[in-house]
């Protein structure tokens, strides 16, 4: 710090809004960190919210700040809709909303970059200002195709086409040859970072595009560390200590976050972005339907009966139900087995549903007691005791090919033993293949019923059979 | 400026490793949660929005940029909290086992 900057620290422009950065990180560091624990993790995201409102009021009293009332006006435009979507989406709906709220600030850091760009190409902040302008493109667009995958917008399957790599590969030449004639040549600085946007942009939509659904979280992941990064860099062209700071914490701990869902769901990062899957599985795929196996079916007076005189009944849930809003039925069938002496567990696998933590989410909400939700490692020994198995809308994750199948894409993955059991009922809408495209044949085991249909009318079906027992 | 490159630096080396330290060993069951939250805290580009078209003067381009970054911003901070507190929300009720009453 010079004597010049000495002088110029008069407290309401300068040392008011560091403070207020300061104390902002700090919420932003201890909320992260209580969000990491079941029990304080509401408080944390509290605490988290009020450092950004600190830290937003620091910055109205920097100086030279106009425009207050356009400012005003903009921050109620973009609340209004991010407060009424998260209000109104569905729990199921959870992880695209994420990713579409990750896209917005993709998208912010992108026009800030931009703005910086345009105002001042040449104070020395080109590498910063042009790396905004990169990752939060990629962010943007990204987090807006994994949204139309997972919101049904667009396949959901792993999409592909001749040439992926290459032309992935020549878009990141387009990206670092522009960013350096936007660096180098100012005369043409606009047309080049155009350019340059516009590359970002699509490399952000291909990279995404090819990749499956059920790899999606891993995405959203990645996207909401690199839209981290965005806010950092961007920090660093503006010389802001609160965006280097946050951006920094959420870029190094969403990376962290990415490894541990990639090993939840025993899945390679490189795999995931760089894609073997859908190849692999369409292979699968077609060497199981060669096979002449046949799926038993069973009515659902015949399940109501298997379950209501059954000791033990595992409930295995997956996303089927969740899509199917039939979580308070389960919750109603479990309390009917109960009334009539049945044990009842939930088997709840890392990844059940869309995200790691998803379906315990989901659950919560049905009002199902949470001493009864059990990971995979606590309810595994336990299938072998079952009588039933109600696998419920899931699929990989009972896929037993993950065991004993090396050549499967799912092999390694971490499953529930529901074959375990002496009975398995699955609640199937159809005999397609689950999110993965992968064949199950735990479907075909002769232990196992099919119970076809749609997990909220069989279930209701099953309920009312029960109580006619 | 008061923050010098170095300084700036600095604190992203010291930013990474807390942001790493702080998470390292959350449960699986809070994977979902987490990423919401963090995707919140990254809403703080809102200030750069701000930033950008406070200082923005009279260049109406500036201005025009300004203000979208002001209203994606918005939506990631408003929009990211509050879809985690709805998520959180259902953790609470673990202990006292409510009876029925549907909302």
């Amino acid at each position: 710090m010079s004597q010049n900057d000495l002088a110029n620290l008069d407290f309401g422009h300068v040392i008011a809004p560091a403070a207020a950065y300061l104390v902002a990180s700090l919420m932003f560091i201890i909320g992260l960190k209580r969000l990491s624990s079941p029990r304080t993790a509401r408080s944390g995201n509290l605490i988290a919210a009020v450092g950004m409102a600190l830290a937003l009021a620091g910055t109205f009293l920097l100086p030279n700040t106009g425009h207050f009332g356009l400012i005003v006006i903009a921050i109620v435009i973009g609340a209004i809709p991010g407060w009424l979507l998260a209000k109104r989406v569905k729990m199921t709906a959870m992880p695209q909303m994420v990713s579409l709220f990750n896209g917005m600030g993709g998208a912010c850091a992108l026009f800030i970059s931009l703005g910086e760009w345009l105002k001042a190409p040449d104070d020395g902040q080109a590498f910063p200002k042009l790396l905004g302008i990169v990752l939060g493109s990629i962010s943007f667009t990204g987090s807006l195709v994994a949204f139309g995958k997972l919101q049904g917008l667009i396949s959901e399957k792993s999409v592909r086409w001749p040439m992926q790599k290459a032309i992935n590969a020549v878009l990141l030449l387009g990206i670092l040859a522009s960013a350096f004639a936007a660096a180098t040549d100012p005369s043409h600085s606009i047309l080049w970072t155009a350019l340059l946007a516009a590359f970002a942009l699509l490399l952000g939509v291909l990279q995404v595009l090819p990749i499956g659904g059920a790899d999606m979280p891993v995405v959203i992941s990645v996207l909401n560390s690199c839209t981290g990064l965005a806010a950092a860099v961007t920090g660093f062209a503006m010389h802001n200590m609160s965006m280097i700071i946050a951006g920094t914490l959420v870029g190094a701990a969403g990376s962290l976050l990415t490894l541990l869902m990639c090993k939840a769901m025993n899945r390679s990062l490189l795999k995931v972005i760089f894609g073997s899957f859908g190849a692999g599985a369409k292979k699968s795929a077609a060497a199981a339907a060669d096979s002449t196996q046949t799926m038993r079916e069973i009515a659902a007076s015949e399940s109501a009966i298997m379950m209501g005189y059954a000791r033990k009944v595992i409930i295995v849930p997956g996303y089927g139900l969740a899509v199917a809003q039939g979580q308070h039925l389960v919750h109603e069938l479990d309390q009917l087995l109960e009334k009539r002496g049945v044990e009842v567990k939930y088997a709840i696998h890392p990844v059940a549903g869309r995200m790691p933590g998803h379906m315990n989410v989901l659950l919560a909400e049905a009002d199902v007691p949470y001493p009864k939700l059990l990971d995979m490692e606590e309810i595994n020994p336990e299938f072998e005791q079952a009588d039933v198995a109600l696998i419920i809308g899931a699929n990989d994750v009972v896929n037993p090919a993950a065991r004993s199948n090396a050549g499967s894409p799912i092999y390694g993955m971490p499953i529930l033993n529901a074959d375990k059991a002496k009975n398995v009922i699955v609640i199937k809408r159809g005999r397609g293949t689950g999110f993965a495209g992968i064949e199950n044949g735990l479907f075909y085991n002769p232990n196992t019923r099919m119970l076809f249909g749609d997990a909220k009318q069989a279930l209701q079906e099953l309920i009312t059979e029960l109580r006619a027992l | 400026m008061i923050i010098g490159t170095l300084a700036m630096v600095y604190i992203f080396i010291l930013a990474i490793f807390t942001g790493v330290e702080v998470i390292s060993r959350v449960p699986t069951v809070l994977h979902t949660p987490l990423m919401s939250g963090a995707n919140a805290i990254h809403g703080i580009v809102l200030v750069g929005g701000v930033i950008l078209l406070g200082s923005a003067g009279d260049n109406d381009v500036l201005i025009g940029f300004g203000f979208i970054a002001v209203i994606f911003g918005a939506l990631n901070v408003v929009g990211g909290f509050v879809v985690t507190d709805r998520m959180l929300e259902m953790f609470k009720a673990k202990t006292p086992d409510k009876t029925g009453g549907e909302k």
